[in-house]
């Protein structure tokens, strides 16, 4: 036996535990925080399933540029005033019907691979075992996978053009002196 | 195996010795070469030509009082000048300083970890680097530490984009991510300073703006911000952030010598038939070379151009470096596909 699975149960450990005080931290910039260990934390997970390719763009997306903006956001908000984050919000009801449909997507995914079928069929598991080339990777994306991803990018395009809307809107009714400017 | 082990950490241990004296010395060169810049002699006084400086530095900092703040945030406050400090000193793992260097009846690769996502993995950490002054600048609770952070965070974020698209050109025409198949590809004359001019701009342009080196050195402009984000820092923690900007400053180097600037190539060096060691060894001096070139123009440019505006330094990242960038990486698939790589 080699010490892998220590590592698996090390990491499993930390993004575990990372989100946990994601989740119940009340400093919201410690939350933060918690959430770029957990990303470290799936990183090395992938890195130990071979798929550096996986890993590095976790670490370069997630970490390095997202969680970047939101820390940019939390710092320009007035901290004092959110400091202390209420623990439970108005929408509890629907988060409790995401997670359980969420647990229940993960159970039904593990019991799958415990019962030794690959999800997604042989596509995924090629990809699986070529995911360490960021060749095969690429060349999967553009063909088996084209369709999702180029939704996914349409997706990410009405997002951005909405949030461009929103802060053209907000401008306007400023009256000249827009958000931009004060900060 | 066991040889194998400890020549990786024979490497390592050289490579970081080598580099953490660079990162000492950088400082002492930048006080000199400002001070030729302005016409005065710079610190000459401790050891010959001033040698010794560094070390007389580094005493002080480690004697100095190591002044916390009440007002700080503690853990985060501790935390930032390592988050700055670490993810420059390990992104040196993936650069090939050498060619491979035949010892003792073995080709030893001069790279301590060839891993084949070696682009992105100094992607991935460089983006890292900007937490240390993110955190430092809210864990400070002063107002100019937080300004500090964040145009730290804006202007990483932007120019980000622009560092990795210029550099996609380079990863096309060299097709791979592993930084010693990029170097060798730029064998001969072809390096990718002459062949994709514009993305070297853009990608040296961008490099300056991940640095905080002036002309975009806003997240510490002492004249409006105190000292920015390391304001509230003291002693070694103070020294950290100094020793984070130079290690920056010498990793940005050795990236920019490894894609544009043919790493350790020297063009026709292997024709001229000199003795396989001493061939390398002369590569191994070109990269140090090069990368000492780079050195230079950093601080060169510092104390040559002045600080940009924040919302000029916007404009450029957004409007001007961004569509140019993505415009060299059709120029990068129009030299693949006209077959002039």
């Amino acid at each position: 036996m080699d010490l892998s699975f220590l590592f698996f149960y090390l990491f499993a450990a930390v993004a575990v535990g990372a989100a946990l005080v994601v989740v119940l931290n009340r400093n919201i910039l410690h939350c933060a925080m918690a959430l770029v260990l957990m990303f470290f934390a799936i990183a090395a997970l992938f890195l130990m399933l071979g798929a550096e390719f996986i890993a590095a763009v976790q670490v370069l997306v997630y970490a390095g540029a997202i969680m970047v903006l939101f820390l940019f956001v939390i710092l320009l908000i007035q901290i004092d005033r959110v400091q202390m984050l209420r623990f439970a919000h108005r929408q509890s009801p629907l988060v409790v019907i995401i997670a359980v449909l969420l647990l229940a997507e993960l159970l039904y995914m593990i019991i799958r691979g415990t019962l030794g079928i690959a999800p997604g069929g042989a596509d995924a598991a090629a990809a699986g075992a070529a995911s360490g080339s960021t060749e095969a990777f690429g060349a999967l994306l553009y063909t088996t996978y084209l369709f999702p991803f180029e939704v996914a990018s349409v997706l990410l395009l009405a997002a951005m053009i909405g949030a461009i809307l929103l802060a053209r809107l907000d401008k306007e009714e400023v009256g000249g002196v827009s958000r931009q400017d004060m900060s | 195996m066991m040889t194998d082990l400890l020549i990786t950490i024979v490497k390592i241990l050289v490579v970081f010795g080598v580099y953490l004296t660079m990162v000492a010395y950088l400082s002492l060169v930048e006080r000199r070469v400002s001070a030729f810049i302005q016409d005065r002699r710079g610190p000459n006084r401790v050891g010959p030509f001033g040698l010794l400086q560094p070390l007389a530095d580094g005493l002080k900092f480690m004697f100095k009082e190591d002044l916390i703040p009440h007002y700080v945030n503690r853990p985060v406050y501790l935390l930032a000048p390592l988050v700055a400090l670490v993810p420059a000193f390990i992104t040196m793992a993936v650069i090939p300083f050498g060619n491979t260097l035949p010892l003792f009846g073995r080709d030893i690769p001069l790279v301590i970890a060839n891993v084949n996502i070696g682009f992105l993995y100094i992607f991935a950490l460089t983006s890292m680097g900007v937490y240390g002054v993110v955190l430092a600048g809210w864990s400070s609770n002063s107002k100019y530490s937080l300004i500090g952070g964040l145009r730290a965070s804006a202007q990483m974020i932007s120019y980000e984009l622009s560092l990795g698209l210029a550099a996609v050109g380079v990863l096309i025409v060299a097709g791979s991510l592993r930084l010693p198949d990029i170097v060798a590809a730029q064998s001969g004359l072809r390096w990718n300073f002459w062949m994709q001019p514009l993305g070297f701009i853009i990608f040296l342009i961008a490099v300056f703006a991940e640095t905080n080196r002036l002309p975009f050195d806003l997240p510490e402009a002492e004249p409006e911000l105190v000292g920015g984000y390391h304001t509230e820092y003291s002693s070694m923690k103070f020294a950290m952030f100094f020793m984070a900007e130079y290690a920056n400053m010498l990793t940005a180097s050795a990236v920019v010598v490894s894609l544009y600037l043919g790493g350790w190539q020297v063009p026709y060096l292997e024709q001229a038939g000199l003795p396989p060691l001493l061939l390398s060894l002369a590569q191994v001096l070109a990269f140090v070379l090069k990368v000492g070139v780079m050195l230079f123009f950093f601080v060169w440019v510092r104390w040559t151009l002045p600080r940009f505006r924040y919302d000029q330094l916007m404009r450029l990242g957004w409007k001007i470096t961004l569509p140019l960038a993505i415009l060299n990486i059709f120029y990068s698939g129009y030299l693949v596909v006209a077959k002039w790589v």
